[in-house]
């Protein structure tokens, strides 16, 4: 690891006058920064550590009925709180579906959306790769596309983005806190992502020294709660990341879709909503001939991968599914399965 | 520059200086303090041999600066028994033989404390065997740890009864 400089700040203001110096990286869990920084992928001169910041590792439920994230709450302690999980099941289930018990008790809010691809081009160094060494190629081009994105890559980079809690919170229409130099700003979660274009190093929407705060939950995504699933594909069915994820959610009115949201992870460079999916299902009946047309409008234009576009479909439609029949009384023991209420072996 | 940093480490406060502010939550223990039973398996937290509890939770002490656990109270397994009483945890690995070779064992034990703390997973040997996807076993005793973690959260849960 290269050798840095440890700053621990004290205030938002030390954390942002520090942040804002060249080759400085903030530091929350770690979990994702230290081990890129073992591998040499990230080389960070100076760490400005933010766990310590007041105010920061709570949330706050809002007069509405809102809820604002503090960036530093571990993702453990937002997945088993009951009331957010009750009124925000589909985030519960994504956070629970992701990392292992002792990664959810480090990593954190703000962390969890600042997490870097784990595109093993990335991660490796002696790899060419355009997000992490901007010119020196793409090494996953030309090769199987089955790990890398079927939406919004570009030819510079078609890594994913790895989270889950990203793609429950693109759904439910999060909005993204952000301190800097000139005070504070927000952005909708489902923009803060960039697409790869011809810039992949650009990753996010934050400028050099701006800090993510808080993400906010308006009170109309509580409007899901009865119907929201978070389903999940991966090699494993347990610490594993996705080869394909979705999130959906309905709100039923007499039998007819009011409102439905529809989110995916582990196809794209960014959480991917789809507005497409979303208006053809808005008054639709919630059946298998609505899931199976709003899957496809979905995935329209997708490329790359047959079998992952054509499993990502699956996934949406069963997803919707489930979110049909109803939200389950508490995340499944094995969060995120396809396999519902099923116990493999004792 | 130096940094020091105060850390209570299985009940004793202990100062450390560190010259190098790279050195891990991990390292710290094993090279410097040599409390050795943390074990270090991968070193990029996907196997969970150096899992240890930070107040009161548990983490991956390889993906953990030291110096951002300042102040923190750490329990590692040096720290579980009481004497020549050994934790219920500890008690059930043996008796339901939760282990082969051993390596993974501290960081297994470790963790199943913590789940147990978490109070999630209950009696479900399926959230058991969720809630310790942390911990990579090479040897596969994975059906002697669910059934250790089993019977030390009965254990712990009369204990709690009694107490």
């Amino acid at each position: 690891m290269k050798p840095f400089d440890y700053i621990r700040a004290e205030s938002l203001d030390q954390a942002l006058a520090e942040g804002g110096k060249p080759g400085t990286a903030y530091l929350a869990g770690g979990t994702n920064l230290l081990d890129l920084m073992k591998t040499g992928a990230a080389r960070p001169e100076r760490l400005v550590d933010i766990t310590r910041l007041p105010g920061l590792d709570r949330w706050e439920w809002q007069d509405d009925g809102g809820l604002r994230i503090g960036a530093m709450v571990r993702n453990s302690d937002l997945a088993h709180d009951p009331d957010i999980a009750a009124t925000f099941p589909a985030m519960a289930e994504a956070l629970l579906s992701g990392a292992s018990g002792q990664l959810r008790n480090a990593a954190t809010t703000g962390g969890n959306v600042m997490q870097h691809t784990r595109c093993h081009f990335f991660a490796d160094p002696a790899s060419p790769c355009n997000r992490r060494a901007p010119g020196t190629g793409c090494a996953a081009q030309g090769g199987d596309r089955r790990g890398f994105a079927v939406l919004g890559g570009s030819d510079a980079c078609i890594a994913t983005h790895p989270s889950d809690l990203c793609v429950a919170l693109a759904a439910l229409d999060a909005v993204v806190e952000i301190a800097g130099p000139e005070g504070l700003r927000e952005t909708p979660l489902a923009d803060f992502h960039l697409l790869p274009g011809t810039r992949p190093e650009a990753h996010t929407q934050l400028a050099p020294g701006e800090l993510i705060v808080a993400i906010r939950l308006p009170a109309a995504a509580a409007g899901f709660r009865h119907h929201a699933r978070y389903l999940k594909l991966r090699d494993r069915t347990s610490f594993a990341f996705a080869l394909v994820s979705a999130a959906a959610m309905l709100r039923i009115e007499n039998g007819v879709i009011a409102e439905a949201r529809l989110a995916f992870g582990g196809i794209a460079p960014r959480p991917w909503r789809s507005p497409l999916a979303e208006a053809a299902l808005k008054g639709a009946r919630p059946d298998a001939e609505s899931f199976a047309l709003a899957a496809e409008a979905a995935l329209a234009g997708a490329a790359g991968h047959d079998a992952k576009i054509a499993l990502a479909k699956r996934l949406a439609a069963r997803a919707l599914t489930h979110a049909a029949q109803g939200t389950p009384e508490r995340v499944p023991a094995l969060p995120g399965s396809v396999h519902r209420g099923e116990t493999a072996h004792v | 520059m130096s940094h020091t940093l105060t850390l209570t480490i299985n009940g004793t406060v202990q100062e450390v200086t560190l010259d190098d502010p790279r050195v891990t939550l991990l390292d710290l223990l094993r090279e410097r303090l040599y409390l050795t039973g943390t074990k270090k398996g991968c070193d990029r937290g996907q196997c969970g041999a150096c899992t240890v509890l930070a107040n009161g939770r548990r983490i991956n002490a390889c993906l953990a600066l030291a110096l951002s656990h300042d102040g923190a109270e750490i329990t590692t397994i040096e720290g579980l028994a009481r004497g020549d009483t050994l934790h219920p945890v500890q008690a059930a690995f043996i008796a339901h033989d939760g282990m082969q070779c051993g390596y993974c064992t501290p960081g297994q034990i470790m963790s199943a404390v913590g789940l147990i703390a978490e109070a999630q997973a209950g009696a479900d040997p399926e959230r058991i065997r969720e809630g310790m996807s942390g911990n990579i076993c090479r040897c596969a005793a994975y059906a002697g740890i669910t059934k250790a973690v089993l019977a030390a959260t009965e254990t712990l849960s009369q204990e709690a009864k009694r107490a």
